[in-house]
């Protein structure tokens, strides 16, 4: 298993108009490490992920994908997707729609093996048929995560995905998450406010705060410092 | 029927119709779209009063109008949040443009009653071959754009989170509504042709287990009810475009009816 860098940020700022978001932000990620990303609401963690995506322009230092961002394919899983239960999108065909590019309208016989294969998986075979819309919130989960996996991303951002979430149904999410980190080197980012579920899974943690950001291995990661975090 | 001219025309024309309507109608529910499409109509009424008052076919002033406010009302309404009232506005401004050219050009009632809700006797063979054009670029740009445009479409945080050209995406999407609202104006009028560009394809979701399938469905409806409204247009003299309407709209009730059983089971 490598565990070279896949991701550095140099003094890393974002500053709205007369608003701060955050600044001076310094991080290396190597390949396979999960880290999680905690922190209050409008600390700045979703900017954060809008920048690594380059939705957003730095105003202060530098995103670097290394080697170079050619060889960094990012996996996005959000919390909600704003889908129409009537639409007759079957979970398998959500999953497909991440193969785009210059192509025919329909999916090659490769292309469809390909969606198959991260069907099974991520433990959707039985639900690939059903239209997404009715899908449970899980399950949804899942086809966000298998729609991510289909491009074979190596680096996965979980954006406050297990929120919405029973305990079960988390936990399941998670498991499957942390046995793609191990069997593909998959390198995650775990956005979260789920503190006992980020110790539990993830090796790092990025803690924002306004005017300060902390990293560290989760082990100490204490609840000293969470109380702390949560209530600057 | 057929040994006329015009109507021969007419269901050359309107099978031409349906099929760019059915396919282009699943984006456009996809995207929620159907108030932006009746927006791209009246500027399509403007935009015929206008070619009228500067002596073109009324298509050529069509196609100018709704392919540049196409773009404009795309920008402007990117944001999702002030689409409703953005779209409301250029809506207004526009129809009153439409009457103002009308007014300037001197022509009659029955003259914008033709632009508004389409006539099937004034199809010409020429017409028909301008629509077929008109209809090939809509096809060969849909073809070549499908798996962009099916990704924003039915799942567009997902498109924007892969970095695809969402905007010009939407705006490319806006342009060819507005060449298919141009080319189906012809025979349902553009006050009316939001019905072909919505309904077929909001009754198709109800029935369809796969895009692939909503959108032969689509075809499938807007053919039925273009090809019925004009044979009966023909043996009532009553207007084409009132059968059409009335055809989408029982058939979209029945899909909700059909639905709202299916979910009580």
């Amino acid at each position: 298993m490598t565990n070279a860098p896949i991701l550095k940020l140099d003094h890393l700022g974002v500053t709205f108009p007369n608003n701060p978001v955050f600044s001076d932000l310094n991080l290396t990620i190597r390949q396979g490490e999960v880290w999680s990303i905690i922190g209050k609401n409008g600390v700045g963690k979703t900017t954060l992920m809008r920048t690594l995506l380059h939705q957003l322009r730095p105003t202060q230092g530098k995103v670097t994908y290394l080697p170079s961002v050619n060889d960094v394919r990012i996996g996005y899983v959000p919390q909600f997707r704003n889908i129409d239960a009537d639409y007759p999108l079957t979970i398998r065909d959500f999953i497909g729609l991440n193969l785009t590019g210059w192509k025919l309208p329909w999916l090659s016989a490769k292309e469809r093996a390909k969606v198959q294969r991260i069907i099974e998986q991520t433990g959707l075979t039985e639900l690939a048929n059903r239209p997404i819309g009715q899908a449970s919130g899980g399950e949804k989960q899942k086809a966000y995560l298998a729609q991510a996996l289909v491009e074979a991303p190596n680096l996965l951002i979980l954006d406050e995905s297990t929120a919405s979430l029973d305990p079960v149904t988390k936990t399941e999410l998670l498991d499957l998450v942390t046995e793609l980190n191990q069997r593909l080197n998959l390198t995650v980012l775990f956005v979260t406010h789920d503190i006992p579920m980020a110790q539990k899974y993830t090796h790092q943690y990025l803690m924002m705060t306004p005017g300060k950001v902390e990293q560290g291995p989760i082990s100490q990661l204490t609840d000293d410092k969470v109380w702390e975090g949560e209530n600057v | 029927m057929f040994s006329y001219e015009f109507m021969r025309n007419a269901f050359a024309a309107g099978t031409i119709i349906a099929v760019i309507c059915g396919i282009m109608g699943v984006f456009v529910i996809a995207r929620n779209m159907s108030f932006l499409t009746h927006t791209l109509s009246e500027i399509g009424f403007s935009g015929a009063a206008f070619g009228v008052f500067a002596g073109w076919a009324p298509l050529n002033g069509m196609l100018l109008f709704t392919v540049v406010s196409s773009v404009i009302v795309g920008q402007l309404s990117a944001r999702s949040e002030r689409r409703e009232a953005a779209t409301s506005a250029i809506s207004a401004l526009f129809i009153g443009m439409g009457i103002l050219f009308l007014s300037l050009a001197n022509k009659n009632a029955s003259y914008a009653t033709s632009i508004l809700f389409g006539s099937v006797i004034g199809i010409s063979v020429s017409d028909v071959r301008q629509m077929l054009w008109l209809s090939l670029v809509v096809l060969v740009v849909v073809f070549v754009l499908y798996r962009f445009l099916k990704f924003d479409s039915f799942d567009h945080t997902g498109a924007r989170v892969k970095g695809l050209w969402t905007n010009a995406l939407s705006i490319t999407f806006l342009v060819l509504v507005a060449l298919s609202v141009s080319v189906a104006a012809q025979i349902v009028g553009s006050l009316l042709i939001f019905i072909l560009l919505t309904l077929p394809a909001a009754t198709a979701k109800y029935f369809a287990h796969t895009v692939g399938g909503m959108m032969v469905l689509a075809i499938a409806l807007a053919l039925i009810g273009v090809w019925s409204g004009l044979t009966l247009s023909y043996f009532t003299n009553y207007p084409v475009s009132f059968f059409i309407a009335a055809i989408e709209a029982i058939f979209y009730f029945v899909a909700l009816g059909w639905q709202r059983l299916q979910t009580a089971e």
